[in-house]
């Protein structure tokens, strides 16, 4: 599904990603760790096309398809999702206008109709259960005076609602205490498919108990340093990240 | 990706925005249709001739003529943050009517080029859709064509016609109003139009009465040179309301057009006044010539207890707009609402407000105003919040936002207060933001294109404002947002 090939990237002329090689296939979980500046966000947003995010070299195929050519919007619509690290407020447009309008923009780049108001009031009632979110949630202001992990939520259910081919989660645990990452666990477990894949970004192995990864890689100066099963998580956490600094010299 | 294909995609980006740019004024054409108007000049035989065409009482011609003399006298304000070459007056034609029989009465007679005209703007004139339950009195250029719906109005004994017609049939409610709210040397185009004013509508809403529909209407400046000039009066008796709207259109043309209108609004005991304008004259092009230059005064009285006056504008046409929507709270309880959107794209300019005069006790005001900014576009805020020394426990709260895209336009706040009255609480809000990158790429990460998510982000902070507006009006205002800001990012 996803096949990145010696990635260098750029963020606004910094070099920050130096020759990464990542491929994941339908239905996989995977783990991007690493310390802070490591890259890991960065990684997600190449992937999604945040501007000013610009590939240098090397190449990023999703689905056959050469991601460089497309807007994030295109990449959006082929069934890229990105859970946002800190999802922005959008004063005024409220969450269920949002969605709606995502859905439908979706829904004709695919050249199928517009959903039906009845239809989408279901869906989203439906999915707004997976988080335990609120029905009023729906009507308030996209993440406007949104706790830290409603934003969160928030992010899962868009997730949920739009229904990627392949989602990148981008420090999804980070602020969400015990309670409320047991939630959004809950809800990114039941979007696991055998036809989507995930990309988990985080720092702490703790998000890691709750998703199971199929792959855990361990990110280092812009570099994949050491891949392996979920059991790398845990000896990341008992080594620490100055483990890592051995294994770039090694490598 | 090589170095060349990013610059080579940076370029295609800046080619589409700006074939964005350069949208089409979806209002911009012209009607041929044959017109009575007169040579451009303004001298007391023009006004004369003006008052004359109309068969005008005695005392109108009198009002006019004061009103001309005053304006002789009145300098030009120059104290707002506009910048335009200095008008010359004798420049402009003071009337133009379709040519058509002076009577009529029915829609068959009305030129069909006209209703036409009407169609393409999607002004429903005809009574068959009497479903939107909208009354409609359309201008064109100097004179009033039609007014839907005057028998159904009839019968709930509320007057909606033509100010020239309505003073025929009713001169001594015009004579007893007119002038009230706005007097002509109230100021510069005040007095200019109180001189020149050829037609504009009248609504009487009688004790008691709650308007069985909307009201609406539809300003159009077709002829080349011409001055609009229309003067509006609403009165509402006690215990009335009335939901009053008013659209503006005018074709595509290089020379500027001045419209300077006055809107007077008396609410009367426990009376309601809404008044929502969507305005959308021509506003030049990205260079910014031609345009229609806006000159308004617009002033409702709370003259009787527990009235309300409420103005809501979303102004996105115009080459300049210089309008400050007011309302003297007089009356004891009595409440003012202004809310505003003004957008100014291109190089387009906006100065525009509100004031709030309370003079009765236990008054009453909010004042929210956005103000968008894109291109090179100008935008003030001007507002006064004045509380006399009678007027006890007053309230205001103000807010007003500025919403900048691009890095060349402008936004300006000039708030002002004047407190007479130390039982007085006044609040005030300010902020200005841009539309983030964050917000941008968020709304495109979920699928939306960038005219789509700008078109989101602006609408949510208008949403304030476009909530006081009739349902379709609302939508409307949506739209027009979305076209006056199509290639304003990049």
């Amino acid at each position: 599904m996803l096949k990145i090939t010696n990635l260098h990237a750029s963020v606004f002329n910094t070099p920050i990603l130096n020759g990464i090689d990542l491929e994941v296939k339908p239905g996989e979980v995977h783990a991007i760790m690493g310390p802070n500046g490591s890259g890991k966000s960065t990684l997600s947003n190449v992937i999604a096309g945040r501007d000013g995010y610009e590939i240098t070299q090397g190449s990023i195929d999703y689905l056959g398809k050469d991601l460089s050519e497309m807007e994030a919007e295109e990449r959006a619509c082929e069934g890229i999702f990105l859970a946002f690290q800190y999802p922005v407020e959008i004063p005024g447009v409220s969450n269920m206008a949002m969605l709606k309008a995502a859905l439908n923009s979706i829904r004709k780049y695919n050249g199928e109709e517009e959903i039906k108001a009845g239809d989408f009031l279901k869906l989203i009632r439906e999915k707004a259960d997976l988080v335990e979110m609120k029905q009023e949630f729906l009507k308030r202001a996209v993440n406007e005076g949104f706790s830290g992990g409603e934003k969160k939520r928030n992010e899962i259910l868009q997730m949920a609602m739009l229904e990627p081919k392949l989602a990148l989660l981008d420090e999804t645990d980070s602020g969400l205490d015990i309670d409320a990452l047991k939630i959004v666990s809950q809800g990114v477990n039941a979007l696991r498919s055998p036809d989507r894949a995930m990309v988990l970004v985080t720092h702490y192995q703790r998000l890691l108990d709750y998703i199971v990864p199929d792959y855990v890689h361990v990110l280092a100066n812009g570099r994949i340093v050491k891949s392996g099963d979920k059991s790398l998580a845990l000896e990341l956490e008992e080594k620490g990240y100055s483990w890592i600094e051995g294994l770039q010299e090694a490598s | 990706m090589s170095e060349a294909i990013l610059q080579n995609s940076a370029e295609e980006k800046n080619r589409d925005l700006k074939e964005l740019v350069k949208r089409e004024y979806k209002e911009g054409f012209v009607t041929d249709i044959e017109s009575e108007t007169f040579e451009p000049g303004l001298d007391e035989d023009v006004i004369r001739r003006i008052s004359a065409k109309k068969g005008e009482p005695e005392f109108m011609l009198e009002y006019r003529l004061k009103a001309f003399r005053r304006w002789q006298k009145l300098p030009e304000p120059d104290w707002a943050h506009i910048d335009y070459p200095k008008i010359d007056f004798q420049d402009i034609a003071y009337f133009s009517a379709p040519k058509a029989k002076p009577q009529l009465e029915s829609l068959d007679e009305v030129d069909p080029k006209l209703l036409e005209t009407y169609e393409k703007l999607g002004i429903p004139l005809e009574e068959q859709k009497m479903l939107a339950n909208v009354a409609v009195d359309a201008v064109f250029d100097s004179v009033s064509v039609r007014t839907t719906f005057r028998e159904t109005l009839a019968e709930a004994g509320v007057i909606f016609m033509p100010i020239s017609e309505a003073l025929q049939e009713h001169p001594e409610l015009v004579k007893q109003y007119l002038g009230s709210v706005v007097p002509p040397q109230d100021n510069y185009y005040a007095a200019l139009n109180a001189a020149v004013f050829s037609d504009g509508s009248f609504v009487y809403i009688p004790k008691g009465v709650r308007c069985p529909m909307e009201l609406s209407t539809y300003f159009r400046i077709n002829e080349m040179n011409t001055g609009q000039f229309e003067r509006t009066l609403i009165i509402a008796d006690e215990g009335s309301f009335v939901s009053y709207l008013e659209g503006c259109t005018a074709p595509q043309r290089d020379e500027n057009q001045l419209h300077a209108a006055v809107v007077e609004l008396v609410a009367h005991k426990d009376a309601e006044i809404k008044y929502s304008t969507v305005q959308n004259w021509y506003p030049g092009d990205e260079n910014g010539k031609g345009g229609i230059y806006n000159f308004v005064t617009k002033r409702g009285i709370c003259k009787g207890n527990n009235s309300k006056i409420s103005w809501t504008q979303v102004e996105t046409g115009s080459a300049i707009t210089w309008k400050y929507p007011s309302v003297v709270l007089q009356g004891d309880n009595s409440v003012g609402e202004f809310y505003s959107v003004a957008l100014t794209h291109n190089k387009q300019q906006a100065d525009t407000g509100t004031k709030m005069i309370h003079m009765g006790k236990n008054t009453s005001s909010t004042i929210i105003s956005k103000g968008i900014s894109a291109g090179h576009g100008q935008n003030t805020y001007r507002g006064l919040v004045k509380v006399m020394k009678g007027a006890d426990n007053a309230r205001n709260f103000s807010q007003c936002d500025s919403l900048l895209m691009g890095d060349r336009c402008g936004a300006h706040t000039f708030p002002y207060m004047e407190v007479q009255n130390p039982t007085a609480n006044l609040e005030h809000e300010a902020t200005t933001s841009k539309i983030s990158e964050d917000q941008l790429f968020y709304l495109k990460q979920r699928g939306l294109d960038e005219e789509a998510a700008v078109s989101m982000i602006v609408n949510g902070f208008c949403k304030e404002v476009f909530r006081e507006l009739p349902m379709e009006f609302a939508v409307e205002a949506q739209k027009l947002l979305d076209v006056s800001l199509e290639g304003a990012v990049g």
